[in-house]
């Protein structure tokens, strides 16, 4: 099927001009995994830093205008720079258009673009908190972030603005690659449930992403100029930004978990050897979650102020949102039922999420209990909340497609007695860091404080300890993975035999994904055939 | 080039009801309708809108897909901004319950 | 940027099957951008009902302080220029470059009579000491919402201003490439797509000119 002769994508050109101006959507995905990686590691050495700090009931490491940034810095660069682009642009990027047997995105030199305009708000992020940081939260709470902190917050938000063009960029290519760009006989119902996940995540960057930015440019015009629109003192409302805030952000949440739930379903059908089972109900409950997130964003804000009448309403509609999440959970559980699993690493990172991700999403119900989070808003059962789906879900997600797709992006093969060690790593330490924090925080313990009582050491040890083994969990891969680019074996066309377009292409592909347009004829997930 | 090509009239005719429009919201400006003046002015300039979208834009003559994504802007613009106007205007329906009268600390 | 397609043919580039399949996916991407931009306004658009609501005698006094007649005119200038823009599509659509040329060169002409107009009033904003901040001159009992009024106003306006700039500065550049036969009877999308950009900036002011300029006036 396909011909030796022509040149993979990796070796079409080796010139360093050929990979910086690169239309092919291959290349751009390398160069987002690179620089995704690199920012996953600075918001991690934050992390270090902030679990150190909380060895000890003191705070004695920091300071607490330290502390403050180093908390804001490793929520700012773990959202924004790695968490939301993270799986859309690094294995959507690369993937969409070869699963769909399209030559390229619909728009190259957008996906060029993006990558750029993503780096120019890495940079301004990095530098507000290189020069002297950014201490509001990740969340830019107004007034402080607008009237009463440094001029750098600006610059750190502004960044931020930029990023979220990107992410506008990202989406857009993907909504139109999508509907147009399909090969003959691919129907909607016959695309995988990866494409279906990152065409739901696409819709939320091109919904969401501008409020937040408009939201951005009202502080910025609030500190430099002194528009009143969310200061008191001037008449204006605070709350007001928190609405248009987590307009964006609480839908952000579903990027940052529908597409690492897309790869989970490619990961689940190819290592059972059986199709998903409710393809339909899977694929709609993408787009579900992704409307009805639109719709709950004010269980963020139960505590500050807003009417309870709307509290109430965010409230419902949020248990609501948990049914199509659910939905996915039961199906791939069911598909799991009198199948043939293979462990293989991707494997252990899909077990691996369905427990993590279930527990994240059940603590979501209590947080979305109006009552209940009065008590627990602010605490470390947030935290672990949020931890438990953003790292437990998405972590564990992007780690599976990195290890699942490595042999077709790079055409090696890595070490499998490492990465499994690995994953046992970051599955252990995972669960040691975080599930203390559900303790801490109905025991009362606040977030984003550096100094707590002396009976919560004990569980921030655990937290900590747990830390350190995820942490090294995380570098594993970095060395076993860069390896075998040199030494390890090369990776034949299809070494899961897995189904999909992707697999009918050499590893790696060649610049034009495939030799002539593919014609689909059967359905995704055709494994019992 | 593909694309349905619109007569001339029609778009000069587009045009003049759009000026009659701006005289219209005009004139209704200085009238009192009570509380219908916003209802008034924002239902003009949506007509207004509307007859742009519709005919300088070719959403008539276009896909399906293109009308759907008009439609979903204006949805989406009408959730954000209604679901936080009701939040506003819902704040001061309860009232604040009275202090807790707790014992003194040691 | 040569684009040349065979006699007849209109051009489009690789990663597409077809030229139809171009054009639908280039229109369908503005679409969306132009959907982004409409969830961006409503940011300052949700700011606006709920100010207004709170402030509607601050908001009322600061839209009689604007003036009505430059606001009118300028609305008919864009109006215009929207038609002149339609116009420049069809004459494209139709193969005829120089009409298109003309037509475009029209819409950018109106498009700086506007912001000109814009200019004047910023001009008086200041003078009159009507920007929010520490130089606000009104003191006294609405001062508090005729300000946030005006921090509204500038930055609706504002960043209304922005995107017409942006726009004409495109503009030039296409009436350029179109000059030099870049953009030709077998690569005319730019114009197209460009003109439902245009076209929303004008709707944009559409909902502009009533909520800052009329609500009030009675």
């Amino acid at each position: 099927m396909q011909t030796q002769k022509k040149p993979s994508y990796l070796s079409a050109d080796h010139t360093i001009g050929s990979w910086l101006l690169t239309q092919d959507h291959k290349r751009i995905a390398i160069m987002y995994l690179v620089a995704v990686t690199l920012f996953f590691l600075i918001g991690s050495i934050l992390a270090l830093l902030i679990r150190l700090e909380l060895l000890t009931p003191a705070g004695d490491l920091l300071q607490s205008e330290s502390y403050n940034r180093v908390f804001t810095g490793h929520g700012v660069v773990m959202v924004f720079l790695f968490l939301i682009p993270g799986i859309p642009a690094v294995f959507g990027n690369f993937l969409v258009p070869i699963m769909i047997g399209a030559r390229d995105m619909a728009f190259p030199k957008i996906n060029l673009a993006s990558f750029y305009v993503f780096l120019a708000g890495g940079v301004m992020i990095l530098s507000a908190i290189v020069f002297g940081g950014l201490d509001t939260g990740w969340t830019f709470y107004t007034p402080y972030s607008s009237s009463y902190a440094t001029g750098r917050v600006t610059i750190g938000a502004l960044g931020a603005f930029t990023v979220g063009f990107s992410s506008i960029m990202t989406g857009l290519n993907f909504l139109v690659t999508i509907h147009k760009m399909r090969a003959p006989g691919l129907t909607w119902f016959r695309l995988p449930l990866f494409i279906w996940a990152h065409y739901a995540t696409a819709l939320i960057m091109v919904l969401g992403t501008p409020v937040v930015a408009i939201a951005i440019v009202m502080v910025a015009l609030e500190h430099l100029f002194g528009f009143g629109f969310f200061d008191p003192t001037k008449g204006g409302d605070p709350v007001l930004f928190q609405h248009l805030f987590w307009f964006y952000s609480h839908p952000a949440v579903y990027i940052m978990i529908l597409p690492a739930m897309g790869v989970i379903s490619e990961l689940i059908a190819c290592f059972s050897r059986k199709r998903i089972f409710g393809y339909k109900l899977v694929a709609f409950s993408s787009l579900g979650i992704a409307i009805i997130g639109f719709l709950i964003w004010g269980h963020h804000m139960f505590v500050s102020g807003q009417s309870a009448y709307a509290g109430l309403v965010f409230s419902l509609i949020t248990y609501i949102v948990a049914i199509p999440s659910a939905v996915k959970a039961f199906n791939w559980t069911a598909t799991l039922y009198r199948s043939s699993v293979s462990w293989k690493t991707p494997m252990m990172y899909v077990i691996g999420f369905m427990g993590l991700f279930a527990i994240g999403g059940l603590t979501g119900l209590f947080c979305a209990n109006l009552a209940v989070d009065v008590h627990i808003h602010d605490t470390y059962f947030i935290v672990a909340h949020f931890h438990y789906i953003m790292v437990g879900g998405t972590i564990m997600g992007y780690l599976g497609a990195l290890h699942f797709w490595w042999p077709k992006m790079t055409g090696r093969m890595y070490s499998e007695a490492w990465a499994r060690l690995s994953a046992i790593f970051v599955f252990f330490g995972f669960n040691l860091t975080f599930f203390p924090q559900f303790l801490l925080g109905y025991l009362g313990m606040p977030r984003r404080y550096h100094f707590y009582p002396e009976e919560f050491q004990f569980l921030n040890i655990m937290s900590t300890a747990g830390a350190s083994l995820l942490g090294l969990g995380y570098l594993f891969p970095i060395f076993y993975l860069m390896w075998s680019l040199k030494k390890g074996e090369q990776a034949p066309a299809n070494p899961w035999t897995a189904k999909g377009l992707e697999w009918e292409t050499t590893s790696p592909p060649p610049t034009t994904n495939f030799d002539k347009t593919p014609v689909v004829t059967e359905e995704a997930y055709a494994y019992e055939k | 080039m593909s694309g349905h090509v619109v007569p001339l009239r029609i778009y000069f005719g587009i045009f003049a009801a759009l000026m009659l429009l701006t005289a219209a919201t005009v004139w209704a400006a200085f009238q009192d309708f009570g509380i219908l003046n916003t209802v008034v002015a924002l239902g003009i300039a949506i007509l207004k809108a509307t007859l742009v979208i519709l005919y300088f834009m070719h959403v008539r003559y276009s896909s399906g897909l293109v009308r759907i994504s008009a439609v979903i802007g204006f949805v989406f613009l009408v959730l954000l901004i209604g679901y936080v106007a009701a939040d506003v205007a819902s704040r001061g329906w309860m009232p604040a319950p009275a202090p807790i009268q707790s014992a003194p600390l040691h | 940027m040569s684009h040349s397609a065979k006699p007849g043919e209109t051009y489009y580039a690789h990663q597409f099957e077809d030229a139809a399949q171009s054009h639908e996916s280039i229109t369908l991407g503005m679409w969306i951008f132009l959907i982004t931009e409409v969830m961006f306004f409503g940011g300052l658009f949700a700011a606006y009902t709920i100010y207004r609501a709170q402030y509607s005698a601050a908001f009322d006094e600061g839209s009689h302080m604007l003036d009505i007649t430059l606001g009118c005119f300028n609305t008919v200038v864009l109006i215009l220029s929207s038609l002149t823009m339609a116009l420049a599509v069809r004459c494209a659509q139709l193969g005829k470059m120089t009409g298109a040329l003309f037509n475009m060169v029209l819409t950018l002409g109106l498009g700086t009579v506007f912001l000109g107009v814009k200019a004047v009033e910023y001009t008086a904003k200041f003078q009159h000491g009507l920007v929010p901040g520490p130089n606000f001159a009104p003191h006294g009992v609405h001062s508090f919402g005729l300000e946030l009024y005006y921090s509204l106003y500038f930055a609706l306006t504002g960043m209304h201003a922005v995107h017409m700039i942006i726009g004409a500065v495109i503009l030039m550049v296409i009436i350029g490439l179109t000059a030099k036969g870049k953009i030709n009877k077998t690569y005319n999308s730019p114009i197209e797509i460009f003109g439902l950009y245009w076209h929303f900036v004008d709707i944009v002011w559409i909902f502009l000119f009533p909520l800052l300029y009329l609500l009030g006036r009675h």
